[in-house]
């Protein structure tokens, strides 16, 4: 392989770090504190609020059911909106953010209600708020769960952001389309797959370890 | 019935107390608790008695308002904590601490930051949370285990740990919620007398749920037996365990006194004499009778044999306390002279039937 289709490599694979990174990230900030409301907002819960959570999950649902593809151009001009362009990498950002977010909602959502009840009931006998029983009990008791869930989600979204090359979002998969397909170069293709198995491998290792320190429900930990 | 060795204000008192849910989809109304009326002496230890289902779990959930009556009144310490403010039950349950069958300790933190957890909720500053948890680390006896995280406990370390938590906020009233239901006899022996411990040291209010007699006999001074939502004996744990009047009462009773006659001897029981058969007697020894020697009074004074069929002696809440079975001659006129005998005294005597 030349040079320039190293750097080629190399530079499409930090567009991929970047775009699955930023989309992470924000995915994140969104999905969490809307995965938490999820899980403590039906009746009987922390915060009640039953019908806001009914039409929450049916968005959540509707954006999770909605193939990431045509999300992609459904979305272009709320992207154009966000990120000044609805073509690059940079706004290829938006819709993975969007599709990021219903996703880590509800693996959090599913992770929180994983938390014993009896533990709540506990921190509600010592008089804590619902907003302490989130921070001081829910959290931290499904942060193993929740770690793993993130590294799901960052494989996910290192499989999606393939996908965004259709708006011009560059990165590994676009990379991979380009050359190693519409020109036929099964070496680009090969490298490419790599790659991408070598970062999905990296992140889910470090997730799983990052998640093992996390929990002390077994011994030896 | 309303003891009458109540001080003038218990610390805890139900008033005409009922909880009932509401019907939902596919189940019908429950009534949880109907006319609870309840009072806790302060510095009491009071038990609460019932089989699962009875309405335990409610009634104990009512002093610290995680649930609400539906009727009726709690008070604690005067106060409604029912009809408290939003915000301000939970400065109430502050003053309540409770511990709970499958301990609830946070397993991402260690067992001094599970004490500390009250602590933080209350808002305390740090040098305080140290300087309280310590000390309760020690006299919980788990000074060593300060930095273990639960699931590198015992059972028995982890209710201390459970225990130690609801002390940290200086509670006046400890809610035990079948504390010890999920250890061994020998775990249990232990964390019950580190409740006596902490009752006689600290002043300390205790109200427990269990289902086991045996936790009430070594913990209790006052018991009420709870049967399908409605307190159906109340009183002392002597009176209680001397004078069972219902039949719910009696059952727990005779399975820690051999009250309950055994298996071999209820096969063999009869209700018709047949000739050469001897009686069956159950007879309880309570109060200053207890260590008389009745039984061997009784075979001089009538010149009749007495056979032990089966039996237990045993002291509870300080006095001793005897159950046995016993055969003696079925002729009617003597056995009548024998029953007036036993009862002549505190005892009671009961005639079962009769084996051969």
């Amino acid at each position: 392989m030349s040079p320039e289709l190293l750097q080629l490599i190399a530079w499409s694979t930090v567009d991929t770090l970047v775009m699955v990174g930023l989309s992470g990230l924000f995915g994140t900030l969104v999905g969490l504190p809307l995965g938490i409301f999820l899980a403590t907002s039906r009746s009987n819960e922390l915060f009640p609020a039953p019908a806001t959570n009914r039409i929450l999950g049916l968005v959540v649902n509707a954006t999770r059911s909605t193939p990431f593809i045509i999300l992609v151009v459904a979305i272009v001009p709320l992207t154009r909106f966000i990120a000044g362009t609805s073509i690059g990498t940079r706004a290829a950002v938006v819709p993975l953010t969007i599709a990021a977010i219903p996703f880590i909602a509800r693996v959090v959502e599913a992770a929180i209600r994983e938390v014993d009840q009896g533990l709540v009931e506990a921190a509600r006998a010592f008089g804590a708020s619902p907003l302490q029983i989130v921070q001081k009990v829910l959290l931290p008791e499904a942060m193993p769960a929740v770690t793993l869930a993130l590294t799901l989600t960052i494989v996910s979204l290192l499989g999606f952001s393939a996908m965004v090359g259709a708006v011009g979002g560059g990165g590994l998969g676009d990379l991979g389309i380009r050359y190693g397909y519409q020109r036929f170069m099964p070496e680009v293709m090969a490298t490419v797959v790599l790659v991408l198995i070598v970062l999905v491998q990296g992140v889910q290792t470090l997730g799983e370890a990052i998640a093992r320190r996390l929990d002390k429900r077994t011994r030896n930990s | 019935m309303l003891p009458s060795d109540l001080p003038s204000r218990p610390l805890i008192a139900f008033a005409n107390v009922g909880k009932v849910y509401p019907a939902r989809d596919n189940s019908a109304e429950v009534v949880a608790l109907d006319d609870i009326n309840l009072q806790v002496p302060e510095g009491a230890i009071v038990g609460v008695i019932g089989r699962s289902g009875a309405g335990k779990s409610t009634l104990i959930r009512l002093i610290n308002g995680l649930e609400r009556p539906s009727h009726g009144q709690v008070l604690v310490n005067g106060t409604d904590i029912a009809a408290l403010d939003e915000g301000r039950p939970r400065e109430a349950r502050r003053s309540i601490g409770m511990i709970f069958q499958h301990f609830n300790l946070l397993s991402s933190r260690t067992a001094f930051e599970n004490i500390a957890l009250p602590l933080e909720i209350a808002g305390c500053a740090r040098p305080e949370i140290t300087s309280r948890v310590e000390p309760l680390l020690a006299m919980v006896g788990l000074a060593d285990k300060r930095d273990r995280y639960p699931a590198e406990l015992s059972g028995g370390q982890k209710q201390r740990v459970g225990i130690a938590r609801a002390l940290a906020t200086q509670p006046k009233v400890l809610l035990s919620d079948e504390a010890t239901s999920a250890l061994d006899p020998e775990t249990t022996d232990q964390i019950l007398s580190l409740l006596k411990t902490i009752n006689a040291e600290l002043k300390l209010t205790i109200v427990f749920i269990t289902h086991e007699m045996s936790v009430v006999k070594k913990l209790a001074d006052r018991v009420a037996v709870l049967e399908s939502g409605r307190i159906v004996e109340q009183g002392t744990t002597y009176e209680i365990f001397a004078n069972p009047r219902h039949a719910t009462t009696r059952k727990f009773v005779g399975s820690v006194t051999g009250g309950n006659a055994p298996d071999w001897l209820l096969a063999r029981l009869r209700s018709e004499c047949r000739p050469g058969d001897s009686a069956v007697l159950h007879v309880a020894f309570v109060g200053a009778e207890a260590d008389q020697p009745v039984l061997s009074r009784l075979s001089r004074s009538l010149a009749v044999d007495v056979n032990i069929l089966h039996g237990q002696v045993e002291t509870i809440a300080g006095h001793p306390f005897g159950s046995l079975f016993i055969s003696v001659p079925s002729d009617p006129g003597i056995l009548r002279s024998i029953i007036a005998e036993l009862q002549a005294s505190q005892n009671t005597a009961e005639h079962l039937g009769y084996v051969s």
